[in-house]
């Protein structure tokens, strides 16, 4: 699982690359994992604009649809139309060319609610703990067993 | 599921060695894919796949009344059964709505074993001993772990590590033999649409056939499948998911499983319903759709139009793997059920063109 440090992220699984007044927002290899194969993805037209904590876009797995958040608030200024043809970029570059959009920043102080690459990783760390606590709710819980998830 | 515990196959760790990604279905632990959905569905479409369908209910009818109690329960002809003969039927209520989908064998003139959905076990269970009339009702499902074997090459695969003649296996057909050792109860019946076959056999020896299986196979093409492919495998081939595409509100000719109903076998719980409702006419039908241009993947729920009217929802839907488009089995008005007729599906708000397809969407390939 990689957690890049020049990003940012938020708790719903998004990545901020942030360049000036410009971020390039996409989601995060944590999310295509739980994801599964991306077989459709739905973005904003360049124009439109997007609320932080608001869907601006979705992407399918053959099972689910998932909603996609805005990390900033903001108009579209590129909306990374490969994705419509090459879905599956969303699993083989998370991080590259599988970016969602980029978004003219209208308000800066917004970013100070992201997370920085470690405080993801921890934070991704401690769902996937609950998660498994949960699927095994009526067991013990042994550290050995964590340690073979890593 | 509150205070239920989630039920495991005897092939858990061997999921888990595998690989597999496992999610709750049914009440039960299983593995939704293990190296990816897709890469899982191909492989059955041009090789082959291995399953553990361990969650499907086993429910045995025997005694002197046994064919009798059958052919109360089941919409199909069970008196045209051989011993070694499988069939495929409904079970329905008195309303003529599904109780549940379900395959039975004929093991002996007086035993048949019924093969039903995981979710139904207990309901099945309960609904079969109430109307039995005096024959045996006996719930084994835990007497049996079971194993689908699908795919072209299932038979090549198959035929080394055991002692059935698999060239006398007709489709439907069911014999006991070996396999790897195992006793098995063995039929060439599935629900992927390609040839193949199910393994039945004691939980204890499930994870030792299974290992043989895919270690025989992998050299051609076999790999294990999750949940999620079988998924998008039925829906290719317009089988229907107890659940999602038929449930207690539907009945079998809703479904276009007119097939299955012998209106004319004699007494069964539901065929006066049924025989009103043929005379009638069906208000809805379950029909095939296919979504145009490169629409998102219809999916379970999706509100069905017709020129803006609501005349129908989906009750399964995915991107076809094989056709690379949106494909869907939904309940809609017979009005506009006639195959070539445009509709369309709401998705997010957004009405998305689709026409009502023969089915299967996807035909076996010659």
């Amino acid at each position: 699982m990689k957690f890049p440090k020049k990003l940012r992220y938020t708790r719903e699984h998004e990545w901020v690359l942030i360049e000036g007044n410009l971020a390039t927002v996409g989601i995060t290899d944590f999310a295509q994992h739980e994801l599964g194969e991306v077989v459709y993805v739905e973005l904003p037209k360049v124009g439109d604009s997007v609320t932080k904590d608001e869907p601006f876009g979705v992407v399918e797995s053959v099972k689910a649809a998932s909603d996609v958040y805005a990390p900033v608030s903001g108009e579209v200024t590129e909306s990374n139309d490969d994705l419509v043809s090459s879905p599956e970029l969303i699993n083989d570059d998370p991080y590259g060319d599988a970016w969602l959009i980029r978004v003219e920043m209208s308000d800066p102080s917004e970013l100070e609610h992201l997370m920085t690459a470690q405080d993801y990783k921890d934070y991704v760390e401690e769902e996937g703990e609950a998660e498994e606590a949960e699927e095994t709710e009526d067991e013990e819980i042994d550290d050995d067993e964590d340690e073979d998830e890593e | 599921m509150a205070g239920e515990a989630v039920r495991r196959t005897p092939l858990y760790d061997a999921h888990r060695r595998l690989g597999g990604r496992m999610v709750e279905f049914a009440g039960w632990e299983m593995p939704v894919y293990y190296a990816g959905i897709l890469e899982e569905h191909r492989a059955v479409r041009e090789h082959a796949g291995l399953f553990d369908v361990s969650h499907m209910g086993e429910i045995e009818v025997k005694g002197p009344r046994a064919l009798a109690a059958c052919q109360k329960l089941v919409t199909n002809d069970a008196a045209a059964l051989r011993p070694g003969r499988a069939q495929y039927a409904v079970m329905c209520l008195p309303s003529g709505g599904i109780v549940d989908d379900v395959i039975y064998y004929c093991l002996a003139p007086d035993r048949f074993l019924f093969c039903v959905n995981a979710s139904n076990e207990d309901k099945d269970y309960r609904w079969m001993k109430q109307h039995a009339g005096g024959a045996r009702v006996i719930n084994r499902s835990a007497d049996f772990a079971q194993l689908a074997l699908q795919g072209p090459k299932a038979p090549t695969i198959l035929q080394p590590l055991t002692t059935i003649d698999l060239t006398a296996l007709e489709s439907f057909a069911a014999l006991e033999g070996g396999i790897a050792g195992a006793r098995a109860l063995v039929s060439r019946t599935g629900y992927t649409g390609e040839d193949g076959f199910e393994i039945y056999l004691a939980p204890s020896d499930a994870e030792r056939v299974w290992d043989r299986l895919l270690a025989e196979g992998a050299p051609r093409g076999l790999v294990p499948v999750g949940l999620g492919a079988r998924d998008t495998l039925r829906l290719e081939k317009g089988l229907m998911l107890y659940g999602n595409d038929i449930d207690e509100e539907t009945t079998p000719l809703e479904a276009g499983l007119g097939w299955v109903v012998k209106l004319d076998k004699g007494g069964f719980i539901g065929r006066e319903a049924l025989v009103r409702q043929k005379a009638e006419g069906v208000r809805r039908r379950l029909v095939g759709l296919s979504m145009e241009g490169a629409a998102a993947p219809p999916r379970h729920g999706y509100r069905i139009l017709h020129s803006g009217r609501p005349v129908g929802v989906v009750t399964s839907g995915t991107k076809s793997p094989t056709l690379g488009r949106g494909v869907a089995l939904g309940l809609v008005e017979r009005s506009v059920s006639e195959i070539g007729t445009k509709l369309e599906v709401e998705i997010r708000g957004r009405q998305h063109s689709a026409e009502v397809v023969a089915l299967p969407f996807v035909r076996r390939q010659k």
